[in-house]
């Protein structure tokens, strides 16, 4: 009974916060069509009355360096600087800047942008926010939870900055759309998340003759250079090939410490800042490489642009034509947009549900359950009673298994005719399959894994079982 | 015997031990008083790596998506396989990453 009344409460609540969210999103397009208009009625104003100038309105013709008044006491600190200055301030007010990816490298990177005066800034995502998201996504607060990100940053940028202008594309980056959408920007900073991504974008970075400032961030490290910029390489020149699926991991698998990418996305924005605004030295044929937990900042010479490129060297034929139809996911055997691998290794009768599993439970069958996590996996949360055997360690740890098997015979009373189960869970279903596989091949012929892993678990069975 | 500092990063480090710095003394190949990129990695390979060798190398040179830096500098601009080495020389392996 109570758990109904539970489930009530619950159903409510979300029903409750649904119709919140809708009353809110329509509040929130009203806001910028009005803002909208706003602008477009100070911006008449201005044409046809050069003498009163408009709060937003930045660049000013009438006056001797072309910046209003509001945006010469904004921007005072940069123009107070000698090696940027007023001239350095207008370029950069004249200049247009795209950020793939508004994540733990575009968060940052597009607070600092808005903030420092970009005229145009451009924000490419398809993605929603997620509360594992906030620890480096800096930019996403928790009520924009479950929104497009780059909604959530556009309204953070318009927030610091409402003299910027931005552009929002609410899709993801494709072969199909990726020249026609960088072609609005002057310069293109990657902070993207995935190799083919990072393929087509320097591509379509050479085709249209665009600066790339290229970062990457992922654990404790991070990488930062300029492609296709003052006789610099792309990024093929460095990468002609790309590497294995198997060495690209990625932040939802391997972690991050969420500074790192804040570190490695605050220089790209400078890196951006000093090419739009052209002063400075930018890191064209060099790179940066950050390692956080040793507190060590590299910077390396790298090779220039390679006159064998396929994409950018001497004899090239790659054209736009030929970059629309490239296939960028084939070519790096990795989809654009990553759903989690879905391996589908065993028969059916060698697996179980999460829902059968929990049935087991409450029949008090006997059985013993390993999970082949990484131990520092199974110390964030773990099943009860399960035995932590990590994938890696399986081979040397058969004898604990045997002997978990054993005593669980002696302890509970087997009925005659079936025997303890060995059941295999993992997060999600892919490494437990693995370990079923090679303990069927070493005698545990009757191993099953759980489907779906832990995240089947929370979901089917146990919404308060935490995921991560 | 020649010492020279390594470097393992952007993951690679986790193929020897999780150790990302290894001072080493390595002997030049064949009797001869020179030792290149070509027989270092085969060295490093023998010595150093110790899980999925496929992860650092790709026939006689490093896997794509691997820089090789020698004394801060891109071996493609030192000869790559051929770059003599020195004395004293840091060697950077470090593995790109795509995450952000």
């Amino acid at each position: 009974m109570e758990s109904v009344a539970w489930d009530t409460d619950v159903s409510r609540i979300l029903a409750e916060l649904e119709s919140l969210r809708d009353t809110k999103s329509v509040i929130e397009q009203r806001i910028l069509a009005l803002e909208a208009q706003l602008r477009e009625i100070n911006l008449r104003n201005e044409v046809s009355n050069c003498d009163s100038c408009s709060p937003t309105s930045v660049l000013d013709s009438n006056s001797p360096n072309g910046l209003s008044r509001d945006a010469i006491y904004r921007y005072s600190r940069q123009l107070l600087l000698p090696s940027f200055g007023v001239e350095g301030q207008a370029n950069l007010l004249k200049s247009s800047i795209l950020v793939v990816g508004a994540g733990g490298l575009g968060s940052p990177a597009l607070l600092y942008l808005a903030a420092s005066g970009v005229g145009r800034l451009g924000i490419v995502d398809h993605d929603l926010v997620e509360l594992s998201n906030m620890h480096r996504q800096v930019i996403h607060t928790e009520s924009y939870i479950g929104q497009p990100k780059v909604k959530s940053a556009a309204a953070a940028c318009l927030k610091i900055n409402s003299t910027v202008q931005i552009v929002e594309h609410k899709e993801a980056l494709r072969a199909s759309n990726a020249l026609q959408i960088l072609n609005q920007y002057d310069i293109i900073i990657d902070a993207t998340d995935n190799a083919p991504s990072r393929y087509m974008i320097s591509d379509s970075c050479v085709v249209l003759g665009k600066p790339l400032v290229s970062g990457a961030a992922l654990g404790l490290e991070g990488q930062l250079t300029v492609y296709n910029y003052k006789g610099g390489p792309c990024y093929r020149c460095l990468f002609p090939t790309p590497p294995p699926t198997t060495a690209c991991q990625r932040c939802a698998d391997s972690g991050v410490l969420g500074v790192v990418p804040g570190v490695i996305g605050c220089l790209q924005a400078l890196e951006a800042i000093k090419i739009a605004s052209a002063v400075g030295e930018s890191l064209s044929g060099r790179m940066l490489l950050f390692d956080a937990l040793s507190a060590r900042i590299r910077i390396v010479k790298i090779r220039g642009r390679s006159l064998q490129c396929e994409v950018c060297g001497e004899n090239s034929t790659f054209t736009q034509q030929h970059f629309r139809e490239f296939d960028y996911e084939k070519f790096t055997q990795t989809p654009l947009t990553v759903p989690p691998l879905k391996l589908n290794l065993l028969p059916v009768e060698s697996r179980i549900s999460s829902n059968q599993y929990s049935e087991i439970i409450s029949k008090k069958e006997p059985h013993v359950l390993v999970d082949v996590r990484p131990s520092h996996h199974f110390k964030i949360v773990s099943l009860p009673k399960s035995l932590s055997i990590p994938l890696s360690t399986l081979e040397a740890r058969l004898p604990e298994i045997s002997s978990a098997i054993r005593k669980e015979e002696d302890d509970v009373e087997v009925a005659s005719g079936s025997s303890v189960q060995l059941y295999v869970v993992c997060r999600r279903g892919n490494d437990s399959q693995l370990a079923v596989q090679y303990l069927q091949k070493m005698g545990f012929a009757s191993a099953k894994d759980i489907i779906g892993g832990l995240e089947s678990w929370s979901k089917d069975v146990d919404p308060n079982f935490a995921t991560y | 015997m020649m010492q020279l500092t390594l470097e393992f990063g952007g993951g690679l480090e986790l193929l020897c031990e999780s150790k990302k710095i290894h001072n080493v003394n390595v002997e030049p190949q064949n009797g001869s008083d020179k030792l290149i990129m070509k027989d270092l990695l085969a060295w490093v390979r023998t010595n150093l790596i110790k899980e999925r060798p496929e992860m650092f190398m790709k026939g006689d040179t490093v896997r794509p998506g691997v820089l090789v830096l020698v004394n801060d500098c891109d071996w493609e601009l030192s000869g790559q396989l051929n770059t003599s080495l020195e004395d004293k020389d840091v060697v950077v392996f470090i593995s790109t990453l795509h995450g952000g």
